[in-house]
């Protein structure tokens, strides 16, 4: 793998995406779209529905493929090649809109799977692991029960703590919160601001547009499938340069 | 309260239970008239036949005919030919205690506590015991070649086999015909819709009595194992429809998410999709089950001594002839206990892993 690797350790950006373009069918969802989130950046990404965020995102651990341009995750590509794409899911972690988790699993058995089959964890390291991440996002009394048998908003942090449990260099978050009874948001917010302020990568698609204020570096509005404005939080919410920009922000502010 | 009271309170009490479940509208009150007529009508001279006056010692069928039942004694006469057929008369205990070994191990089956490893130990070695006593050679048992494994036993042997090969062959059809591979899939399908497009007669009578011809002369494959290929290779095709349907029950998510931590293909479906996708597939999964157990009594018509074949055997005895319907009912039941069986544990099972999931 090393030999796809580009530049040295430290100055080479966790994710680099250039020029990437991709099609379904002859539907154009991003276009020309170029990033870059360095090592300990959060990234919030926000942007109409149908705006190509999450296609966006889901193509950096390959859910989705692109089909121009190139992709770098940690210096190694994304290509075609399957143990790229294994070397790259193992450090990039995702949490998903509807949660994902495997109902005929416990919730530890959940957090444990990947650790013991992907990693090749002992099974009672795995679980040491995972009762430790577990107490993380203050839910460890529910890791014998399945996952049905708790809230939305207990799940998803089941399902923070099961990424987590990889150790990933990278999270990605695809609307955390959008299946979300409101007051469940918070409890899941609070632990994404407790692990941005670990250090941790993260590119996060959401409206939460306070949980970006508080721990965002980028923002980044798409709309149509391209990258409208980057920019830090401050001046992204006070002065948007794009007119796109300002109309999305006073409708999701405005009221 | 005093005994009359109770008993007011126990007819009012059932007066009112009567009123909301049978009668509770000229229609239902119709039908459980109707109901209780045939009940009178068919089970009734049924027991009479069945057990009031059917007899279970007498020397001939003219002497069960004079008490107007049922001729149960041919069954006590002929139960060792119905059950084992033409295995050797002295060694017919084996195949008995195949009997009992196979009954074991669908008991044990049950019990949850052996469930996984323990039980897969129990079948194969349940499963070597049957071969070692079915064909012999070891041990001073004479070797008894598998044309005379006949009856119960080789029933037993044909499901069982047939459903435990069928099964991880039906897996692989199904994944096959899910794989994004174009060639995989293709052959998949083809393999899928050939045979289930064939009537299950012609492909049997092909295997058991036309393979021969195209195999070289110096490879003998005995009958009973060319019926037990056709038997799996053609289940496994039903099955694997019926996996398909559960796989495709499966949402888009957990596939994603397996994807993202990492899951290779085969830990996927092994770990996550596999067990969700069967959990589901349970109930028409053991319907195709419980028709390929009765299906191997159409091994009758390529010449084996199955089950049925014994009966039908039997029952032109110059002694018992004309005890077909006895022939048929002791065969139904034996069939009967086993499909309830098969059912029951289907029924056991997805209330075990009903337990606490979604």
């Amino acid at each position: 793998m090393s030999e796809a690797r580009t530049a040295p350790e430290e100055s080479r950006p966790m994710i680099e995406m250039r020029n990437v373009q991709k099609w379904y069918g002859e539907f154009h969802v991003l276009k020309d779209v170029s990033l870059s989130v360095q090592r300990g950046e959060r990234v919030v990404v926000c942007g109409p529905s149908g705006s190509g965020k999450s296609t966006m995102i889901r193509c950096i651990n390959r859910l989705e493929e692109h089909q121009q341009g190139q992709i770098f995750v940690d210096g190694i590509e994304l290509t075609d090649d399957i143990r790229h794409i294994e070397a790259i899911r193992r450090e990039v972690g995702m949490v998903f809109q509807q949660f994902n988790l495997f109902p005929h699993l416990t919730v530890l058995d959940n957090l444990t799977l990947a650790p013991i089959w992907v990693r090749r964890m002992p099974k009672r390291e795995a679980e040491e692991l995972a009762m430790h991440y577990l107490e993380r996002v203050h839910i460890a009394e529910q890791a014998r029960k399945y996952p049905g048998q708790l809230s939305g908003g207990q799940q998803q942090r089941v399902a923070i703590a099961r990424s987590l449990c990889m150790k990933p260099q990278i999270m990605l978050f695809d609307e955390p919160t959008s299946a979300l009874d409101p007051e469940m948001i918070k409890e899941v917010l609070d632990v994404m601001v407790a692990l941005a302020e670990e250090g941790m990568t993260m590119v996060v698609v959401t409206h939460e547009m306070g949980f970006a204020r508080q721990v965002a570096n980028q923002m980044i509005f798409m709309d149509h499938g391209e990258i409208v404005e980057i920019a830090p939080p401050a001046t992204f919410f006070t002065t948007p340069k794009s007119d796109r920009t300002r109309l999305f922000l006073s409708q999701i502010l405005g009221h | 309260m005093n005994g009359a009271a109770t008993q007011a309170l126990g007819f009012q009490r059932g007066y009112r239970w009567a009123r909301a479940n049978l009668f509770n509208s000229w229609f239902n009150a119709l039908l459980t008239v109707a109901i209780v007529l045939a009940c009178v009508r068919i089970a009734l001279p049924a027991l009479d036949w069945a057990v009031v006056r059917a007899s279970l010692n007498a020397p001939n069928i003219a002497a069960c005919h004079e008490r107007g039942g049922a001729c149960w004694a041919f069954i006590v006469d002929w139960y060792r030919f119905l059950l084992f057929g033409r295995f050797p008369y002295e060694e017919q205990w084996r195949p008995g205690v195949v009997i009992v070994i196979f009954l074991a191990l669908l008991l044990a089956t049950c019990d949850r506590r052996l469930m996984g490893r323990p039980l897969a130990a129990l079948w194969i070695i349940g499963l070597a015991a049957v071969g070692v006593l079915m064909w012999g050679g070891v041990f001073g048992l004479p070797y008894v070649e598998t044309d005379l494994w006949n009856g119960l036993p080789l029933t037993l042997i044909l499901a069982v086999g047939s459903i435990a090969f069928s099964f991880p062959l039906a897996l692989l059809l199904a994944l096959g015909r899910r794989s994004s591979m174009p060639a995989v899939r293709g052959l998949c399908v083809l393999y899928i819709e050939v045979v289930r497009g064939l009537p299950f007669i012609v492909v049997l009578f092909m295997g058991v009595q036309m393979l021969p011809l195209f195999l070289p002369p110096n490879v003998f494959i005995s009958k009973l194992w060319r019926a037990e290929v056709v038997f799996i290779l053609f289940i496994a095709a039903y099955v694997a429809e019926v996996v398909r349907g559960g796989l495709q029950a499966i949402p888009r998510g957990q596939f994603e998410a397996a994807d993202a931590l990492g899951l290779g293909y085969w830990r996927q479906m092994r770990l996550v999709v596999l067990p969700q996708a069967l959990a589901i597939s349970i109930p028409p999964l053991v319907g195709t089950f419980i028709g390929a157990f009765k299906d191997t009594a159409l091994v009758t018509i390529v010449g084996f001594f199955d089950l049925l074949q014994d009966a039908s055997t039997g029952m032109n005895d110059p002694t018992w002839r004309g005890a077909y319907v006895e022939a048929y009912a002791f065969v139904a039941l034996i069939y009967f206990v086993f499909c309830y069986f098969m059912s029951r544990y289907s029924r056991y099972i997805e209330t075990r892993l009903g337990k606490g999931r979604r």
